[in-house]
């Protein structure tokens, strides 16, 4: 990609994305195009990551583990559900999961735990998400009951409105009580230390930069 | 026997009017003894056998009128004794189914007839007639029961001397005696029953476990329960067994039966129907006997454990007694609880139930069990140093049985106890030192809440970091503050588990943990779980993390646990005092731009909880030192510029706790903290006021300060803080800080114009004792000007002053003392003061045991000698003052010395006292203390010694003495004063030939000389008139020499 096409990506992208600079948009483009590897550029089709490599940047980065999880991220990430994350889904999903506020990260979380998009968390949905999150006790008859139980505790403590589901609001209001509810159904979130490892590989000190 | 059947019997509890005894042993056994002692009494007692109840005894009878033979006028249905009283009435009628009997001897023969219907007839009656003592002996006897001294009666009898209140006198002494036999028969019998409880129960079980295993020497080859879970009332019995009193169930292996499956209920051990292999349900029922308890069971049942048993049991008394012998005195108690409760000797187990009869057994009985506990496991553990490691090891291991956190914790405790003694000795008081960790009440019910933080905490074992998460955020739903919930998380493991998670890599989980913890920790007994669980160490680790809420987090729960003397220990040696005055920066560099993330607080919040924190910890001098050390002065008066209440609390807080030490003080100076501190006095919250007043009242020993504290406009609000007199701290606060300013002149002069002093005179009265302190203090101070004392005496300010006099608490006597005497300056007062019998009072407090308050007191009599009308009567009028006095000077406390001097004279000012203080010894006592190099001492000494020369020969008898040439050195001391009154006591000593020569000899004539140009001029007078009679001493020698 010519140099004059990369800075008018670079400018139009920062210019849609309030939590980067622009010497952050760029570096991360770079990242991105690093990742994607040398496939030439051409008209009709899209270039990004699919979901394969995209969860492998998930497991490797930023050590998420749990498989659902990830697709529902990669999901989130993939705005026009192509199957591809494409240069501006990264940096606009980045920008979210990196340096996004409250208000943003419990949308992105609430899409990534609405797994089938109808604005509700089931629990069904939580059921599924939290199934791996105890350890089986082989005394124990029915396995399942601990996980259904967790629901409940979950339910109880988030449902609002009583209606055996959470809503949007529901878990708006129950993460702004207590922060430590926002990733409640799993990691979807970097963690704190990968984070920081994160973002000083990819923002590296400019001068550093220029002499590349 | 009224005692006896009120206290002792068993009432049935059915209903109001006649209640019937219940059939048990003891009211039988009791019965029983009432029927022995009435059926011989008419042949032990024939005198009072014949006296005639004040009121018969009543009751329905079950005798047939035909039964009573001889001696009875018998009818078909009723029944008349022969013996009559003088009133010609029947002792003993009958009209069935009613009998009235009225004596003694008619009693004894109806029992005789009763034959076998005895028991039911005693029954009947003491039914009946409950209260029978008052119908035998009538009221006024009855009601004197309870005091029955011999002088009482011996009062009564001299007083109305006919012979039937003698008899019924004895008859009342004897009934007394039958009572008391009655008390201690049913106290044996009482003592006899016994009822196990789960701590007995329990402990004969780990105590047989400890000497259970493989081999020949062991008493059994296993025991275990039958359950791992234990209950908290320390039952394992599932709850629909517990109703029926079943504790636990045990399966025992002795070496040579089969394995034993045994209940241990409430009201024994017996072996039950056994575990059913398939499902592992237990048979409930009853198979063998009961027996009272294990190892008497166990001895039954196997032969091998019987005699196994035997030889343990010498073993290790034996060894306890070696043990006992190394350890010091305050181990006694438990080794002495311990030998009670070996359980080899059921006798002693006897014993203690006899101690405990009566009472509550849970908890009376729980106490020595769980100490020998402790002593016994500690012994196995080894050396105490090993605790520490012990505690990281245990850490590790998260799941356990339910048990192990309490046994652990006990180990722990009696460990530390002589690691406390051994190690370094802190300056903080005992008042917040560990209080006894009192287990739940074991009978009381478990509250729904406890069974769901069980099945949490079993998810924060067994869950991932997201159900750990969710299991964090439910739990503090629960209200954290009641103590049920607090103990519940404890007693389920929940404390291992949360400490633990502190030691992960997950930030939700540490902060999702450190929640709870902060919140649980407001429980003392829950802080020492901590520390015991090693949770300290990691949680100042923590404040080195680079997310600012966990710093929070962590360093308010420190704050909260560092409440006791170990905790800000451990604390200190975890590097926790650097690391935290490190938070305190925070708010100085926040320039910075943060890291954006979800979990952070604001950089003031870090600083606010490393404040609080410190402020827990400052409680120890080593952690003001250490606090000092890490530079946090500066930073403490850094945050002090701030204008956050919250803020301003702790570090107020801290530096109010750490100005207690000198190096503070002048820190404190040198910061310009007094400014903020004056400035935060005009601040609307209480609690700031309070925190601010304290800092003052500490700093304020310094005068410097004192005026800085004026300056800066301090004083002002001080005084308007007076006003408000419902917060009793902060009152307590100010009040101080008004004492200790009021030391300086100027201040006292701020406050008289601030109307202060009416103020503080005003809060001589119903205010608690700290309050009071500080108020009579600040008007001691007040008082040694003259327009103050006037004020205090129109205010009405003696009168409260005089009346607390009669206190016990010594800083508030002293201070009383000093304001009395202070006053006592003024003749007006003074009067006031004698009218209310206030010298009285300031005397006897020479009997004081506090040489403080003696001191005190001799030096506010000084006034008043010297201002009451007719000093020396009032003097003799005190029986045995003087003599008082005299005695003082065997003190060895300088300041009593000085004070008794000073006293002494004034005293001697009158005649006739100084006479009597002659004769009680005093110029030996006075002549003894010369030796002393205390210049106060001296200057009172020397004058009390001019003024006792005006007596008789005592002149000549200070000089046999030897108190003239240690005076002689006096005039070498730097003091003016000592001079001035030294040289008093020679002139007056010169009059005596004798003691010229003596001080000639000791050089005086040549100090003397320097102090004629004194500028003084008494002391010139003085010192010439000395001098003077020297010379005319030796010019008559001279004189007489020549002619």
């Amino acid at each position: 990609m010519n140099r004059k096409k990369l800075q008018k990506l670079t400018d139009t992208l920062t210019k849609n994305c309030k939590h980067f600079n622009k010497f952050e948009v760029n570096c991360l483009i770079n990242l991105f195009y690093n990742l994607v590897g040398e496939v030439t550029e051409r008209q009709g089709i899209t270039i990004g990551l699919d979901r394969n490599a995209f969860r492998n940047i998930l497991h490797m980065t930023f050590g998420m583990t749990d498989d659902m999880i990830m697709d529902r991220v990669f999901r989130g990430f993939d705005k026009d559900n192509d199957g591809y994350v494409n240069v501006s889904e990264w940096i606009y999903g980045l920008s979210v999961f990196l340096r996004g506020t409250l208000e943003e990260k419990m949308k992105y979380c609430f899409e990534v735990f609405d797994l089938n998009g109808d604005g509700f968390i089931s629990k069904e949905e939580m059921f599924h998400m939290l199934k791996n999150s105890l350890l089986k006790q082989p005394s124990e008859e029915d396995p399942d009951e601990g996980i259904k139980d967790l629901v409940e505790i979950t339910l109880k403590k988030m449902d609002h409105d009583h209606d055996g589901k959470l809503s949007f609001t529901d878990y708006e209001q129950a993460v702004r009580e207590e922060t430590l509810l926002l990733e409640a159904f799993g990691p979807c979130l970097p963690d704190p230390k990968s984070h920081m490892e994160f973002e000083a590989q990819v923002f590296k000190d400019p001068n550093e930069f220029n002499d590349i | 026997m009224g005692v006896a059947l009120t206290r002792s019997a068993q009432w049935s509890a059915a209903g109001y009017g006649t209640r019937t005894l219940e059939i048990t042993p003891l009211n039988e056994a009791i019965l029983k003894e009432i029927i022995v002692f009435v059926a011989s009494f008419i042949y032990k007692h024939p005198q009072e056998a014949k006296y005639v109840f004040v009121e018969p005894l009543e009751w329905k009878t079950n005798l047939d009128p035909s039964a009573f033979e001889s001696g009875y006028i018998v009818s078909e249905t009723t029944v008349k004794s022969e013996e009559v009283d003088k009133d010609g009435q029947p002792l003993l009628s009958v009209s069935v189914p009613h009998i009235r009997v009225r004596s003694f001897g008619q009693l004894s023969r109806l029992l005789l007839t009763a034959k076998d219907m005895k028991l039911k007839e005693a029954q009947a009656c003491i039914e009946a007639n409950r209260d029978p003592v008052t119908k035998i002996l009538g009221l006024d006897y009855n009601t004197m029961k309870e005091d029955t001294s011999v002088v009482n009666i011996l009062d009564k009898i001299t007083k109305d001397e006919d012979p039937e209140s003698e008899i019924k006198m004895k008859l009342g002494m004897l009934l007394k005696q039958l009572d008391l036999h009655l008390l201690n028969h049913s106290l044996k019998h009482i003592s006899l029953e016994i009822r196990l409880n789960p701590t007995i129960v329990k402990n004969d079980i780990e105590l047989l476990k400890h000497f259970s295993g493989k081999g020949e020497q062991t008493v059994l080859e296993s025991i275990d329960y039958t359950s791992d879970y234990e209950f908290s009332n320390g039952c394992r019995a599932p709850p629909w067994r517990q109703i029926h009193g079943e504790i636990c169930y045990v399966l025992v292996k002795p070496h040579d039966v089969e394995t034993l499956c045994i209940t241990c209920s409430a009201e024994g051990v017996f072996l039950n129907g056994g575990k059913t292999d398939d499902e592992g349900e237990i048979n409930y029922e009853r198979k063998s006997e009961i027996y009272k308890d294990l190892v008497t069971f166990l001895k039954e049942r196997s032969a091998k454990f019987s005699e196994n048993m035997s030889k343990q049991d010498v073993r290790f008394s034996g060894e306890w007694k070696k043990k006992e012998a190394l350890k010091e005195a305050p181990k006694k108690e438990e080794a002495a609880a311990l030998q009670k409760a070996l359980p080899a000797s059921g006798k002693s187990v006897l014993e203690k139930n006899y101690i405990n009869f009566g009472k509550s057994q849970m908890t009376k009985r729980l106490q020595p069990s769980l100490n020998w506990k402790a002593t016994f496991d500690f012994k196995d553990k080894g050396a105490s140093k090993d605790t520490q490691e012990e505690k990281h090891g245990r850490r590790l291991e998260r799941s356990g049985p339910p048990v192990s956190p309490r046994r652990s914790q006990l180990v722990r405790k009696s460990a530390e106890k002589i690691e406390e003694i051994i190690s370094e000795s802190s300056s903080e008081s005992e008042e917040d030192e560990e209080p006894p960790d009192h287990h739940q009440e074991a009978n009381a019910g478990l509250p729904s809440e406890y069974w769901q933080i069980q099945k949490l905490v079993k998810y924060l074992k067994g869950g991932n970091q997201t159900a750990t998460v969710i299991a964090l955020c439910s739990m503090q739903d629960f209200n954290l503050a009641q103590e049920t919930c607090q103990l519940a998380i404890r007693d389920v493991g929940g404390l291992e588990v949360l400490i633990n998670l502190l030691d992960t890599d997950e930030v939700k989980c540490k902060i999702g943990s450190l929640k709870i913890l902060k919140e649980i920790s407001h429980n003392p007994q829950i802080r020492r779980n901590i520390v015991d669980l090693g949770g300290l160490p990691i949680m100042v680790n923590i404040l080195d993390s680079p997310h600012k809420s966990l710093k929070c987090l962590a360093a308010e729960t420190i704050a909260n646990v560092a409440k006791f003397r170990r905790a800000r220990r451990a604390v200190r040696r975890h590097g926790g005092i650097t690391k935290l005055v490190a938070l305190l920066d925070c708010a100085q560099n926040s320039g910075e731009p943060s890291q954006s993330s979800l979990y952070d607080a604001r950089d003031v919040e870090v600083a606010r909880c490393g404040a609080l924190a410190l402020w827990s910890c400052s409680k120890s001098y080593e952690n003001k030192e250490a606090i000092r050390k890490a530079g946090g002065i500066p930073l403490l008066a850094g945050l002090l510029k701030t204008s956050h209440e919250n803020m301003l609390i702790p570090v107020v807080g801290t530096l109010q706790e750490c100005a207690s030490e000198e190096s503070y003080r002048t820190a404190i100076k040198a910061e310009r903290i007094i400014e903020n501190l004056v400035k935060n006095l005009n601040s609307e919250n209480e609690q700031l006021q309070e925190h601010c007043a304290m800092a003052i009242y500490q700093c304020a020993e310094d005068k410097e300060t004192r005026d800085l504290v004026r300056l800066h406009g301090g004083l002002k609000p001080l005084a308007s803080l007076l006003n408000n007199t419902d917060n009793k701290e902060r009152l307590a606060a100010v009040t101080g800080a008004i004492w200790k300013c009021s030391i300086s002149k100027e201040n006292v002069t701020k406050f008289r114009e601030y109307k202060a002093i009416e103020t503080l005179v005003g809060l001589l009265t119903d205010q608690p004792e700290e309050v009071l302190v500080n108020v009579v203090g600040a008007l001691g101070e007040c008082c040694q000007e003259y327009e103050n004392r006037v004020l205090v005496r129109k205010c009405g300010g003696i009168q409260p002053l005089v009346n607390l006099l009669i206190g016990i608490n010594q800083t508030l006597l002293v201070n009383v003392t000093k304001a009395v005497g202070a006053c006592a300056l003024e003749p007006e007062s003074m009067m006031i003061i004698d009218r209310l019998d206030g010298v009285r009072l300031l005397w006897s407090l020479l009997k004081n045991p506090h040489p403080d308050v003696k001191a005190s007191a001799a030096w506010a009599l000084c006034p008043c000698i010297q201002n009451a009308k007719d000093a020396g009567e009032m003097v003799r009028s005190f029986v045995g003052g003087l003599e008082l006095v005299v005695n003082l000077l065997r003190s060895d406390n300088k300041e009593v010395l000085a004070s008794v001097c000073a006293a002494i004279t004034n005293i001697a000012k009158d005649q006739e006292n100084l006479a009597v203080i002659t004769d009680h010894g005093v110029v030996p006592l006075l002549s003894k203390l010369a030796n002393t190099n205390n210049d106060k001492l001296r200057r009172h000494l020397a004058e009390a010694i001019s003024r006792c020369c005006m007596w008789g020969r005592n002149r000549a008898a200070f000089g046999e003495y030897k108190a003239v040439a240690p005076l002689v050195r006096y005039l070498k001391s730097n003091d003016t004063r000592v001079h001035q009154a030294t040289a008093q006591a020679l002139y007056q000593l010169s009059e005596d030939a004798d003691n010229c020569i003596t001080m000639h000899e000791n050089g005086a004539v040549k100090l003397l000389l320097d102090m004629v140009g004194s500028p003084d001029q008494d002391l010139q007078e003085a010192a010439a008139g000395c001098i003077y009679n020297i010379r005319k001493l030796a010019l008559a020698t001279e004189k007489a020499r020549y002619t």
